[in-house]
């Protein structure tokens, strides 16, 4: 088991499928963390070395947000749009899509399950 | 696809006029303009615009967040007030 920013413990995988298992860590990053780190992409996270693990927990500390910082960013960028009063603040605080997209019809993510309506025909 | 760089921001030359003669009198009023298409410039921190929606002016006091940004993205253009559906079903 390694512990790599804060809480995560990615398991007996490869070191860059084992990597994106942190928020903020995807596929592209998880490869270039490994080319920063020296470590083989074909290597799994149980056959490192002490000094490995810290090399890429090093490399994460020092180049990227991730994990709660990144959440947290997040939080403040939506706030700030929704203190703004601008149009992608209001679709924020209505909960529906903010980069245009159509609403008459899908839109779930957004909207949340569809909700019955009341005297509608079949 | 987004604006070219060497355009430079699009902004409709009669509200920079506008903004430079009030600036110029000292603070005052409310700049009326009707052009949501001109991007909000960094000379216009602290003025209040009047941007239309269609129906009336809408003031909005420029800020520094704002900049580059569209005017007409602090005036909403669409109002409503939900479905009577919505309500009834939220009643019950």
């Amino acid at each position: 088991m390694a512990r790599i920013a804060g809480v995560n413990i990615p398991t007996a995988k490869r070191v860059p499928v084992a990597l994106t298992y942190i928020h903020g860590i995807g596929p592209s990053t998880a490869r270039s963390i490994c080319d920063a780190a020296g470590i083989d992409q074909s290597r799994r996270v149980n056959e490192l070395s002490d000094a490995e693990v810290l090399a890429i927990r090093e490399h994460i500390d020092a180049n990227l947000t991730v994990e709660g910082d990144l959440r947290r960013e997040k939080q403040v960028n939506i706030k700030r749009l929704m203190d703004l009063g601008c149009y992608r603040g209001l679709r924020h605080r209505r909960n529906l899509p903010v980069r245009g997209q159509r609403t008459h019809t899908n839109a779930r993510t957004r909207k949340g399950p569809a909700k019955a309506i009341a005297g509608k025909k079949k | 696809m987004a604006r070219s760089v060497w355009k430079g921001p699009f902004v409709d030359s009669y509200v920079l006029k506008k903004a430079e003669q009030s600036r110029e009198g000292g603070r005052k009023e409310v700049i009326k303009i009707w052009s949501r298409r001109s991007t909000i410039l960094p000379q216009f921190v602290g003025l209040t615009f009047g941007v239309y929606n269609g129906h009336k002016h809408i003031p909005v006091l420029v800020s520094e967040d704002m900049i580059g940004q569209k005017f007409g993205e602090y005036a909403p253009t669409r109002t409503y007030y939900g479905h009577a559906a919505d309500k009834k079903a939220k009643r019950k």
